[in-house]
């Protein structure tokens, strides 16, 4: 199958000189469910930077849909991202604006028609279960409510990629298996899925990498 | 094309969204830019009441022959028909000297000065009104005539016309200076403001860049509101202009009544008020992308 994602001998240095991923190598397959495992600071999250564009290696390739993105015009940016669904880290919410719009955002930027896209919000949302939830400011969210608004922004645009960052970080058990299966729901319906995580026994089945100190362990 | 329209309906749906969201800011910033913009357009308009004035006292400026004493009623009729025959001047008016003393005599204070007089101190007189009433073009006129037989002093009134004509000049490059000026200053107003915005935005801004938004979405909602934000201040400006001409419409139509003329002081014109509302939304939005494409390239 194809890779949707490869990585060749990728290394990514900050100023003065840390080097936060060195040579690292790997493939990601179609409809595949990967985990970046690893200790706080090696790396997990450069690494998703670096597939979104949202930074940029140093050395080496990284190709998303064949794609070397590293390479990327400013202005071809926008195009990459739209084909990608992203989960942050810090979930970075509009708080002033409600769950509909939150979810619509991403529909609005690329043009959809507006009554599509409103019946495309309302179905992420009930499949995250938010569906009763659209008029309510992120702030009246709990945490894992908050996470599953993410995951639906993340979804709407259907993406054949969905990159997540530490989705069940600061949850509580019960919510944290719950965000799980959403991801898992999705994988199984074609979209392959690159999670970095502390916490992979959420997730099983799914292939692991690990990192530590900005390398690949065999 | 649909998109595209949707885009910019949803742009200046948040925008107004924006400028209600703190409704006092908003307000203090249309009054900086309106009172700013007031100066100009105030100029403006008082400039173009004076030019309105100007043209109905100086329509017809004249210049005056009087023939000398000594010269007879052929003289006169053969000035007259020289004058007559050209094409350079409008309007010919002889006044006979004869009629002239009549009608000073009619004035009691004057006729027993005049009838103390041994002969008729007035000479024949033409008032002539030129085809081209250009100051210049005038004082050609009059050296011309001071030349023929038995003229005796040539008058012309275009004396004040030309230093009304200097300070409306003078009035209108003030106007266009202080334009400029302040549409400057109008800009810069703007590009703070929007700086401003940016800043309390900034969030949205990354998310909507990671989400796939291009510049130009990121930049539409924001030259909105600074088209707004000029457009509001125009209207201020047109507002404090308008009730201005109201205020002063009395006192000034009392000063200017002390001279012998009537001047209701009238408001910007609609050409004058398009134009206001035009350059100052024009401006705003100028402010506006220069500051966005400030921070577009930072970060």
């Amino acid at each position: 199958m194809a890779a949707v994602i490869r990585f060749d001998r990728v290394s990514k240095r900050y100023p003065p000189g840390l080097d936060a991923l060195s040579d690292i190598s790997f493939e990601v397959a179609e409809r595949e469910m990967v985990l970046i495992g690893g200790h706080s600071g090696a790396g997990k999250s450069t690494l998703l930077k670096l597939v979104a564009a949202v930074e940029k290696s140093t050395g080496g390739a990284v190709l998303v849909g064949g794609q070397n993105v590293s390479g990327l015009a400013r202005s071809a940016l926008p195009y990459l991202r739209r084909r990608i669904g992203m989960v942050f880290q810090d979930q970075k919410l509009l708080f002033d604006r409600n769950v509909f719009e939150n979810v619509m955002l991403p529909l609005s930027i690329t043009g959809f028609p507006p009554r599509e896209a409103a019946q495309r919000v309302r179905a992420a949302l009930d499949k995250v279960g938010l569906a009763n939830r659209e008029k309510a400011l992120p702030v009246m969210l709990s945490g894992g409510e908050q996470q599953r608004l993410a995951i639906a922004r993340a979804v709407v645009g259907r993406p054949n990629l969905l990159l997540a960052d530490e989705p069940t970080a600061h949850l509580d058990s019960d919510t944290a298996a719950d965000v799980a299966r959403i991801f898992h729901e999705f994988n199984h319906v074609g979209v392959t899925v690159l999670i970095a995580t502390y916490a992979g026994e959420l997730f099983p089945g799914a292939r692991r990498l690990q990192l530590d100190h900005g390398k690949l362990l065999p | 094309m649909m998109v595209w329209l949707d885009h910019h309906r949803a742009a200046a749906r948040l925008a107004m969204r924006r400028l209600g969201a703190a409704p006092l800011n908003s307000l203090l910033y249309l009054l900086a830019i309106g009172v700013a913009l007031a100066l100009p357009a105030g100029g403006q308009m008082l400039l173009a009441n004076a030019l309105g004035l100007a043209g109905t006292t100086a329509a017809a400026p004249q210049i005056s022959i009087f023939m000398a004493s000594s010269a007879d009623r052929a003289m006169a009729a053969e000035i007259e028909s020289r004058l007559k025959k050209r094409s350079d001047i409008k309007r010919v008016q002889f006044l006979p000297r004869d009629e002239t003393l009549a009608r000073m005599k009619a004035n009691p204070g004057l006729r027993e000065v005049i009838e103390a007089l041994a002969a008729n101190p007035f000479p024949d007189a033409f008032v002539l009104t030129a085809a081209d009433e250009r100051p210049e073009v005038m004082e050609q006129l009059a050296v011309e005539f001071r030349q023929w037989p038995k003229v005796e002093h040539v008058q012309l009134d275009s004396a004040w016309v030309r230093r009304l004509d200097a300070l409306l000049k003078l009035g209108r490059t003030a106007v266009l200076v202080l334009g400029v000026l302040l549409s400057a200053g109008l800009i810069a107003i703007s590009f703070s403001i929007i700086r401003m915005q940016v800043l309390t935005y900034r969030a949205e801004i990354e998310v909507s860049r990671l989400l796939g938004a291009t510049d130009s979405f990121v930049r539409r909602p924001f030259l909105y509101y600074g088209l707004l934000l000029g457009l509001g201040g125009g209207i201020v400006a047109w507002l404090l202009v308008g009730a201005a001409a109201l205020w002063l419409r009395a006192p000034l139509g009392e000063l200017v009544r002390l001279y012998d003329l009537t001047l209701v002081l009238q408001s910007l014109d609609a050409r004058d008020s398009a134009l206001l509302l035009a350059v100052a939304a024009g401006l705003g939005w100028l402010g506006a992308l220069i500051s966005l494409s400030e921070y577009l390239r930072q970060n």
